[in-house]
């Protein structure tokens, strides 16, 4: 039909231009050599002030990466990597150390105010508009620019809560125990060649403990910053709830634009010990790239829970709506008795990005339970496909999973893939998994813009609906920011 | 005076095949036009073609809309401009609630044409009293649009939506159908609220029996893609008696 057609010529002038987080920073940095050595990962050590131990845990996982191979089973294409042209370390040149945010640099402050994450505790006070009576919502940030963290705010009210939020590099020098005790624990330095090679280098990423029957007085988040060139972003964050405690912790990114692809391989670990819960969100908007795939950030991340205690949660929220890669799948080994994992994801694919996401939901512990959302939407020439896998153990006596995956698509030109993998070795377990994928309605956008409504706000409009069930899983000040960036990152879709 | 809506010898064809074959139709302020006529016989075709639903293509003639040539405009365009199509068959909306759909209408039109837009609080007051004139139920307009609403509720939705967005030009493609006669009589009711001298309105039936509650100035008789004849409202109580034969002999 005509419509279709004239839609299709639409996207075929996609502009991601939109991106409007594609600003640099002009700040000085402090670079370590150009390329990956054993040289390279002793300095980032010495910067960090990190333990011996530290360092010999980074050069074992650096010398079994040196004998691994990328993994090439995903449905994304990419020219090859050269990891010896990029920089592992890049770090403001003003934060030497760890500071009060008074002596952060006002460049930085300025960036993340650009932003929209206001540092000061008293601006985030401030900032958000509630409605009457009820009380305003208190978020405590790390701020990660480049390879280092700039700021973490509300730490001391945290503290009184016996809650440690800090820089990972800061946890290593304060707390080694803890680290050591938990680091590598859910992602071991073998897992995955992306993986190993964080373990090698990463360098900072934020700590989370919570202590024993603590519910987390506000939600902790981090921001990552991608700044300077060829350079690559291998952050760890490691979370620990222990027993019977609760928080919600969400992480943001974005990068500035730049011609040439710029690598994020980060690891996320999370820990919750008997009748803990960790809520984990994600919004993701890393520069995709342009419309011609020239550009932005290759996203290949290891994320997994490991619900180690009975009764214990972890539940993972994401909007993935950048990079110009996509490659991720958290998820959650359940291993305690009656344990909970959630995977609730949007993954919104546009101009030429590739996606290939998913989670993995590994039952072990009998009566574990899981629940799969996936709402993946494609438009432009892009690609995106949801992997996942449900598997349940021998041991994992009526282990439960639904999976309800949807695609919608907005053109002609791009595509949608699901492909499930299940796995159940007892008997007794129930997996149910439903999928569709749709072309968004033709007609459904003509009943909106009879109404008023631009070709470009009715396919947004249709869109959120579409995605309504997953936003509704985030802490209510992010759905709301999830959902102007769901409409800013399919401009350009339609006319 | 510029008519309201004003169609002349319009020719218009959906996938290859010629459905409307020079139309004509003058509608003024203040007007209430009906518009009766054989299934098949391209009375949604006319919605859809002034309304500008993709893939209905007009090959010759033209029509105005106060006076603008309405095949230049973008379909949103076109509603800003006051043109409102109730939906013979309304779509679901899956997922988006039915006052987040009526704010995000209202206040797109509002912009385009230049206009503050309206608060929340006084939205919520207005589609209050609309429900209530409508009788149906504030929990319905929590629900996503449309979706699992019966036949009836529908139409009740369509035109709750018509009287808060208050078009120039209100096209209601058989808002009758599916309404039991309780609800006929509300949602008649409702429409004649409308009425007014600066508004036209369509209403496209099979039944007279809508028209004993919306009397119409001008009955049309439309047969094979175009007006066959027009008179009072007489008209309509005329077809209930002989049916379309004579005029769909004529046509052909
Ligand atoms: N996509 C299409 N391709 C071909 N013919 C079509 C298409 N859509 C509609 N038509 C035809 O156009 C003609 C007019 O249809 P239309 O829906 O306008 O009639 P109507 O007068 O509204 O009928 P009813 O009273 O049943 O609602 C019909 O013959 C229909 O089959
Ligand atoms: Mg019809």
């Amino acid at each position: 039909m005509a419509a279709v057609q004239e839609t299709v010529e639409q996207v075929r002038r996609v502009g991601a231009d939109q991106y409007k987080y594609g600003f640099v920073t002009d700040i000085e940095s402090d670079l370590a050599p150009k390329g990956l050595s054993e040289e390279v990962i002793r300095f980032i050590s010495a910067k960090k002030g990190e333990p011996e131990w530290m360092l010999d845990w980074r050069l074992e996982a650096y010398r079994r990466w040196l004998t691994m191979t990328e993994p090439k089973w995903a449905r994304v294409d990419y020219p090859a990597i050269d990891y010896q042209d990029l920089y592992y370390y890049a770090a403001p040149k003003s934060t030497a150390g760890p500071k009060s945010l008074d002596e952060v640099d006002p460049e930085l402050l300025r960036t993340y105010e650009k932003l929209g994450i206001p540092l000061h505790e008293r601006e985030i006070l401030a900032g958000v508009e509630r409605p009457e009576g009820e009380e305003r919502p208190r978020v405590a940030v790390d701020a990660v620019f480049d390879s280092v963290s700039v700021a973490t705010t509300f730490k001391e009210e945290l503290k009184k809560a016996g809650v440690i939020f800090c820089p990972i590099s800061e946890a290593l020098r304060e707390h080694p125990e803890l680290v050591r005790k938990y680091l590598g624990t859910v992602v071991p330095t073998s897992d995955n060649y992306f993986a190993t090679l964080n373990s090698a280098v990463f360098s900072d990423g934020s700590f989370v403990y919570i202590p024993p029957g603590v519910r987390c007085p506000m939600e902790l988040s981090t921001y990552f910053r991608i700044n300077e060139k060829n350079t690559g972003q291998f952050e760890r964050t490691l979370i620990i709830a222990d027993r019977g405690s609760y928080v919600s912790y969400l992480e943001g990114c974005t990068a500035p634009k730049r011609d040439e692809n710029q690598l994020h391989a980060a690891v996320v670990e999370l820990v919750t010990l008997d009748d803990a819960e960790i809520k984990y969100s994600t919004v993701q908007n890393w520069y995709p790239g342009d419309e011609n795939g020239k550009g932005g950030i290759y996203n290949f991340v290891t994320k997994r829970g490991d619900c180690r205690g009975a009764n214990s949660k972890i539940s993972w929220t994401q909007v993935e709506t950048g990079s110009a890669i996509t490659w991720k799948y958290p998820s959650c080994v359940l291993r305690g008795d009656n344990s909970r994992g959630e995977f609730y994801s949007i993954a919104i694919s546009n101009g030429r990005q590739q996606v290939d996401s998913g989670t993995k939901m590994i039952h072990l512990g009998k009566g574990t339970t899981s629940r799969i959302i996936s709402k993946g939407i494609s438009a432009g020439r892009s690609s995106n496909a949801y992997r996942g896998l449900v598997s349940a153990h021998r041991k994992a006596e009526g282990a439960r999973n639904f999976t309800n995956c949807d695609s919608l698509l907005i053109g002609d030109a791009c595509s949608a893939h699901t492909i499930p993998y299940i796995e159940a070795k007892n008997p007794s377990c129930v997996f149910e998994h439903e999928a569709t994928t749709s072309k968004i309605s033709e007609d459904v956008l003509f009943y909106c813009m009879q109404r008023g409504l631009s070709q470009e706000d009715a396919t947004a409009l249709v869109v959120n609906g579409f995605v309504r069930d997953v936003l509704q899983q985030l802490p209510m000040e992010f759905a709301v920011e999830a959902q102007k960036l769901i409409s800013v990152s399919l401009e350009g879709s339609v006319g | 005076m510029t008519a309201l809506l004003e169609i002349r010898d319009l020719k218009a064809e959906i996938a290859g095949k010629q459905i409307l074959n020079g139309y004509d139709l003058t509608v003024n302020a203040g007007e209430v036009h009906a518009i009766m006529g054989p299934n098949g016989s391209g009375k949604s075709t006319l919605s859809y073609v002034l309304s500008g639903r993709p893939g209905y293509t007009i090959t010759e003639g033209q029509a105005l809309l106060a006076g603008a040539d309405l095949s230049q405009m973008s379909v949103d365009e076109r509603a800003a401009a006051g043109l409102f199509l109730a939906f013979q068959y309304p779509l679901e909306v899956p997922g988006v609630a039915t006052m987040t759909f009526l704010r995000a209408a209202l206040n797109a039109q509002r912009k385009k044409r230049g206009e503050e837009e309206m608060s929340s609080p006084d939205l919520i007051k207005r589609v209050k009293e609309l429900a209530k004139i409508l009788d149906m139920d504030m929990e319905m307009l929590r629900r996503p649009v449309n979706v699992g609403f019966s036949g009836g509720e529908k139409k009740r939705a369509e035109t709750l939506q018509m009287m808060l967005l208050e078009p120039k030009l209100c096209i209601l493609d058989e808002t009758d159908s599916g309404l039991d006669i309780d609800a006929l009589k509300v949602v008649s009711n409702g429409v004649n609220q409308l009425r007014s001298k600066d508004r036209g309105i369509v209403v496209i039936t099979h039944y007279q029996r809508l028209l004993d509650y919306i009397t119409p100035d001008v009955v049309h008789v439309q047969s094979a893609g175009r007006i066959v004849r027009t008179g009072g409202k007489e008209l309509a109580l005329e077809l209930e008696e002989t049916g379309y034969a004579r005029y769909q002999a004529e046509a052909a």
